[in-house]
């Protein structure tokens, strides 16, 4: 597995999409990981830096795809070009690639890793849910995939017999674990540290805290609560 | 030395990060083993953090089977943190620790998440010193009106260093007005616990001559070195290390330059100036 490291990088653009925002900053020796990994970035102003998973990683770059809802993000989102940002990862567990009949399924912002993951299995199928159509601008990361707008529900449209890979709300999380018992879902908590230093992103699964950071956050098959 | 708050840094899961301190401080150490408080257990605020863990860990019985072997085998000196909810535990503890290659207890006196020992900070120091020749070390709060008293009740028993200071017991609260942390109040870390931590180690060192751990929201070189100005021998960092794995390495190489910017020709000589600028103000009316 790759080592991670901790070093300023500089911010190449800052692209609004939807509601949501597009980070890029610059790669350089930053190795981006396996899909499903996630980076911990400085929120300038902040005490604590904040947890993305890699949403692309186009030749020198890596993308990060967030919602600006929280000071912190608010504070990745009003970066500019040209800015310096410390970036720690790749960190914690990513999805398993060995799946014969892969479905990528997100849901909202939880889309963010799925287009570094389609790459990383040669563009499977993809379902994508949003809560309305502006937040569906952000499906244009995934050309391909099939979009739903709430009401609809990616579960209402899910395919059966498929190795799924999902992120979203754990809502959706949890219903489609109902449908896909074996899926590997990536999920989230509050993080300081994304190294397993501070034991703050403990989530239960099968009856036991552990470190979401470190055991995740993609988990298959676990009764993640 | 520079060590890790206990509670701040997983030697097992970071030895990379723990190899670049002086001496790693684990976890608290509980008779029973704790799975820790119910998530959310951090909370960012403007200033610092809150956090709840809950002191998790395996429990006693474990850690000396398990982790304490495979924590002295990364070759960094462990100090032991000792937890407990009575003096008795505590001492059992210490009697099952180890003299031959544990390198120092530290007494975990004060952590905010957890219903406290009945017994005050002296009576387990005590309990602790009848059953342990390894140095004990006592981890005090930033609470008492009086730090100074806590420290010499604390050395009067067989104490040979204090560490300072432990979290501050905070509350903040989410948009729908409820605790943000499941437990409710949490330990308050981070940049703003500096100025307490500055205030009670100057105060403990006007009480003792015992080394002193000092620390409390340090993130840079200078800020180490303020702390040694109050009277701190050693320093720890706790919540800088969740933002930079690499901070023991760059506070080390900021304190050379901070010591020279404060114009002092070596750290030594800046051990305890904080003090005697005091002296000198009062002697100067």
């Amino acid at each position: 597995m790759s080592r991670p490291t901790r070093a300023p990088r500089r911010v190449a653009a800052v692209e609004a999409l939807g509601p949501y925002t597009l980070l890029r900053v610059e790669r350089a020796g930053t190795d981006p990981g396996v899909p499903g990994q996630f980076f911990m970035l400085e929120a300038p102003g902040r005490v604590l830096p904040r947890p993305m998973s890699l949403c692309l990683a186009p030749r020198g770059e890596l993308w990060f795809l967030f919602e600006p809802v929280g000071p912190g993000t608010r504070a990745l989102a009003a970066v500019e070009p040209g800015d310096e940002l410390h970036v720690f990862g790749p960190l914690g567990t990513g999805f398993r690639l060995d799946v014969p009949k892969p479905l990528l399924v997100g849901g909202g912002i939880g889309i963010a890793p799925l287009p570094y993951l389609a790459l990383a299995l040669d563009r499977p199928p993809a379902l994508l849910g949003f809560r309305s159509e502006r937040h569906a601008e952000a499906a244009t990361l995934l050309p391909a995939a099939d979009v739903v707008i709430d009401p609809v529900l990616v579960t209402d449209a899910m395919p059966a017999r498929r190795d799924v890979l999902a992120c979203g709300p754990e809502p959706m999380l949890r219903a489609v674990r109902e449908l896909a018992p074996t899926a590997q879902l990536a999920w989230e908590a509050p993080m300081a540290c994304g190294y397993g230093a501070c034991y703050g992103c403990a989530v239960e699964v099968d009856g036991e805290l552990v470190r979401l950071c470190v055991e995740g956050p993609v988990l298959e098959g676990a009764s993640c609560s | 030395m520079l060590l890790n708050a206990s509670g701040c840094l997983d030697a097992l899961t970071a030895p990379e990060v723990a190899a670049e301190l002086d001496a790693f401080v684990t976890k608290t150490v509980t008779p029973d083993p704790r799975p820790g408080n119910l998530p959310p257990r951090i909370v960012e605020t403007d200033h610092g953090m809150l956090n709840a863990i809950g002191l998790a860990n395996p429990g006693r019985a474990a850690f000396l089977e398990t982790t304490l072997p495979r924590l002295l085998a990364l070759g960094v000196p462990i100090w032991v943190s000792v937890g407990g909810f009575s003096a008795a535990e505590y001492a059992e503890t210490c009697l099952q620790l180890p003299e031959d290659t544990v390198a120092c207890v530290e007494l975990n006196l004060s952590c905010p998440n957890v219903d406290e020992a009945p017994e005050s900070a002296a009576q387990i120091v005590a309990a602790c010193r009848r059953e342990t020749s390894l140095p004990l070390y006592a981890k005090l709060s930033p609470h008492a009106w009086d730090v100074g008293e806590t420290v010499r009740a604390v050395e009067g028993v067989g104490a040979d260093g204090i560490s300072l200071v432990n979290t501050l017991r905070g509350l903040t609260l989410a948009p729908d007005l409820t605790p943000a942390l499941a437990r409710g109040a949490g330990g308050y870390s981070g940049p703003a616990l500096r100025p307490v931590a500055l205030a009670a180690v100057h105060a403990a060192r006007r009480a003792t001559s015992l080394p002193i751990v000092g620390m409390g929201g340090v993130g840079t070189g200078r800020d180490v070195l303020e702390l040694i100005a109050c009277g701190a021998n050693h320093v720890a960092l706790g919540t800088v290390l969740f933002v930079d794995p690499d901070a023991p390495n760059r506070v080390r190489a900021e304190l050379d330059a901070a010591v020279r910017d404060a114009r002092y020709a070596t750290l030594d000589d800046a051990f305890c100036a904080a003090h005697d600028r005091v002296a000198n103000t009062v002697n100067g009316f």
